[in-house]
């Protein structure tokens, strides 16, 4: 069978119409978590089928699509949802976050801020901020209809009890609006200020799960603290070894057997741009150094 | 010096072609085909179409052929193609009361209307390694005698008609479809028995027998399990009558179980329901176990807290393909999440060592 069999962007149009009213009923209620009919697509659960299906309803053949995992176009879980696209859909890739108009990512925001017009697709594996403090479906949707949240506000306070911080380093909840606590995906905390405000539309995809939510442009979106422990986004205390930057988001690498370590760009396309312009870092190749 | 992993695209490209290569195995031996498959991998080839929600035994095969044999791959593969498929309508509800049987029997009754039928199985097979399977040993044929010429009732039917089981509500109600709405809890019945036939056989079977071993005992009988083909029979709009349009292998299985009665049901057998597609009746008697033990509430029964009583833990965690993919996914990058635990672990720890110094100098 070709690809040819498929429909435009592997969904068939009745599934696309679906997914889209539960987007639009997700940007009408932000931060609501909205069931929908998930389908099995070709790729497993947990490999970002959430948030495939919801780019594949945002998909218009005019669109620039970028794929991104952990912050890198070049990771294989990005290079294989890519190639999907790029076969069901024949859509223009790119890596560059300026030139996308689609933009599906698991586990970071890029670097540059985003802008009107832009989508940003988060694949999402558990959409439910309170599952780890009740396990139940039935319950935790009660406990949002009633917006009865203080059990995630005495998990953070037990942490803080016995850390002295809030032991929460990913997937930090948010709360959406006033309203609806949220959970971000795995993104770093360092990424939840740029939740708010955002001008793009924020799409957030769970296909096990079956939820969809969303934030619209320009929502505000609060991590949760306490007046004296307020929310700190953090990273590594470096700058990037290869672009110097001492405000992106780093990954820490092991070089060699002695252990020692180097940093680098998470967004690789932020890290190369930047490269590109000129900026070294701590381990540039002299010569290369402008 | 470090270099940023580039080349997914070509580390991909390669791997799928040494897994063909892999698939394939060595040259010299004939490669299988797919009705080989089909007609000598039979209960295999049923376990994919039961789990992948779609009757059709070549493409099954067709799926066990490319996952190597990973049934668990091949339903994937079964599920991925099934949502693909236009729905252009529904069949009518299949009657297993008219199934051409290949097995039937009855742990309830020694005989029955119908009687019993022992069929191809291996119950009572001595499980030794049959050696000339390997030395290309033909087997005999089956020994054949005619159909029996009227359909067989249903053996707890006959129960039924003394008051003995419980009355069921029956009513003509399109059932929920779980591939087409999103789950939903509290899941009502239909909606249950529809997870449970495409749950994972090895997940059922568990849940089922943990029941048996006192979480959630609920004292099942089989009181009937046949297999065999029935009709599957499609209303024509056009026609205005219904046409056959083709038939399936079927396993249903009906347990017994014995009831005392609660606040709200007198003392009563009650049912437990398991319909699966093809042969598979380890997955039909578990699955009408585990659909006993979930009707606690219904019929006013007290929750143990059994595993099995818990609708929302079977449901959630019955799909082999939802498990598998949530399971094996974190085999996916996680360097970010890995970076900022990182961070957080040096931190905790530097103010918790700082905290000992203090301690000690103080």
């Amino acid at each position: 069978m070709t690809e040819q069999s498929y429909n435009f962007a592997y969904l068939d149009e009745a599934t696309k119409r679906m997914i889209r009213r539960a987007l639009l009923k997700g940007l009408a209620i932000p931060g609501y978590q909205v069931p929908f009919a998930s389908r099995e697509m070709p790729m497993p659960y947990g490999w970002g089928t959430g948030g495939v299906q919801v780019t594949a309803a945002c998909l218009i053949p005019e669109d620039t699509l970028k794929v991104i995992d952990q912050g890198a176009d070049d990771t294989t879980n990005a290079v294989s949802i890519r190639k999907f696209f790029e076969r069901t859909a024949q859509v223009r890739t790119t890596e560059t976050t300026t030139e996308a108009t689609v933009i599906q990512t698991r586990h970071r925001i890029p670097e540059v801020p985003l802008a009107e017009g832009q989508i940003l697709v988060y694949q999402v594996p558990i959409p439910e901020p309170l599952r780890f403090l009740e396990p139940r479906e039935s319950e935790t949707r009660r406990m949002h209809a009633l917006e009865e949240y203080g059990l995630m506000h005495v998990k953070l306070y037990e942490d803080i009890a016995r850390h002295g911080a809030i032991a929460t380093s990913y997937a930090y909840p948010v709360k959406v609006e006033g309203r609806y606590v949220m959970d971000p995906s795995p993104i770093p905390k360092f990424d939840n200020p740029k939740l708010g405000g955002n001008a793009a539309i924020q799409l957030f995809g769970a296909g096990r799960e079956q939820r969809i939510y969303a934030l619209p442009p320009y929502t505000q979106v609060v991590s949760l603290d306490f007046e004296d422990h307020p929310f700190e986004p953090s990273k590594a205390e470096h700058a990037c070894d290869l672009c110097g930057s001492e405000v992106s988001y780093l990954d820490e690498v092991i070089v060699d057997d002695q252990g020692n370590r180097m940093f680098v760009c998470s967004d690789t396309n932020y890290c190369t741009t930047r490269q590109g312009e000129g900026h070294t870092g701590r381990l540039s190749q002299k010569g290369e150094a402008a | 010096m470090y270099v940023a992993t580039k080349g997914g695209e070509r580390a991909i490209d390669a791997a799928h072609r040494w897994l063909g290569d892999e698939r394939r195995g060595d040259r010299t031996i004939a490669e299988l085909d797919v009705a080989q498959i089909r007609e000598q991998l039979g209960l295999a080839v049923n376990r994919v179409m039961a789990e992948g929600s779609l009757f059709d035994p070549d493409l099954a095969a067709l799926a066990i052929k490319q996952s190597r044999g990973d049934l668990i791959e091949a339903v994937f593969l079964i599920r991925a193609y099934r949502t693909t498929l236009p729905r252009f309508g529904s069949s009518l509800p299949v009657e297993t009361k008219r199934m051409h049987m290949i097995r039937r029997i009855s742990a309830t009754f020694k005989d029955a209307p119908g009687g019993q039928i022992l069929g191809p199985t291996f119950d009572y097979t001595h499980r030794l390694l049959d050696f000339k399977l390997m030395a290309d040993g033909e087997a005999p044929e089956a020994l054949r005698s005619e159909a029996p010429s009227a359909f067989a009732p249903h053996i707890l039917q006959l129960l039924d008609d003394d008051g003995l089981m419980e009355q069921l509500d029956v009513n003509d109600d399109t059932p929920p479809d779980l591939t087409r709405e999103p789950l939903e809890m509290p899941a009502a019945r239909p909606l249950r028995l529809q997870a449970l036939a495409r749950g994972d056989e090895g997940f059922v079977l568990s849940m089922a027998y943990s029941t048996q071993r006192g979480y959630g005992r609920t004292h099942a009988f089989v009181g009937e399990l046949r297999i065999g083909t029935c009709a599957v029979e499609m209303e024509i709009p056009e026609l205005g009558f219904s046409v056959e349009i083709g038939e399936i292998e079927l396993t249903e299985c009906e347990t017994v179980n014995q009831f005392t009665g609660s606040k709200s049901e007198p003392p009563q057998f009650t049912r437990g329901y398991g319909l699966v597609m093809g042969q598979s009746e380890r997955k039909a008697i578990s699955m009408s176990l585990v659909d006993r033990a979930l009707r606690w509430e219904e019929l006013g029964e007290e929750n143990v807290g059994a595993p099995a009583q818990d609708a929302e833990f079977v449901l959630y965690h019955c799909d082999n393909i939802q498990a598998t993919g949530f399971l094996e996914h974190i085999k996916l990058p996680h360097y970010v999440d890995f970076q900022s635990e990182l961070e957080l672990i040096r931190k905790l720890r530097r103010e918790a060592l700082q905290a000992q110094v203090k301690e000690a100098a103080e």
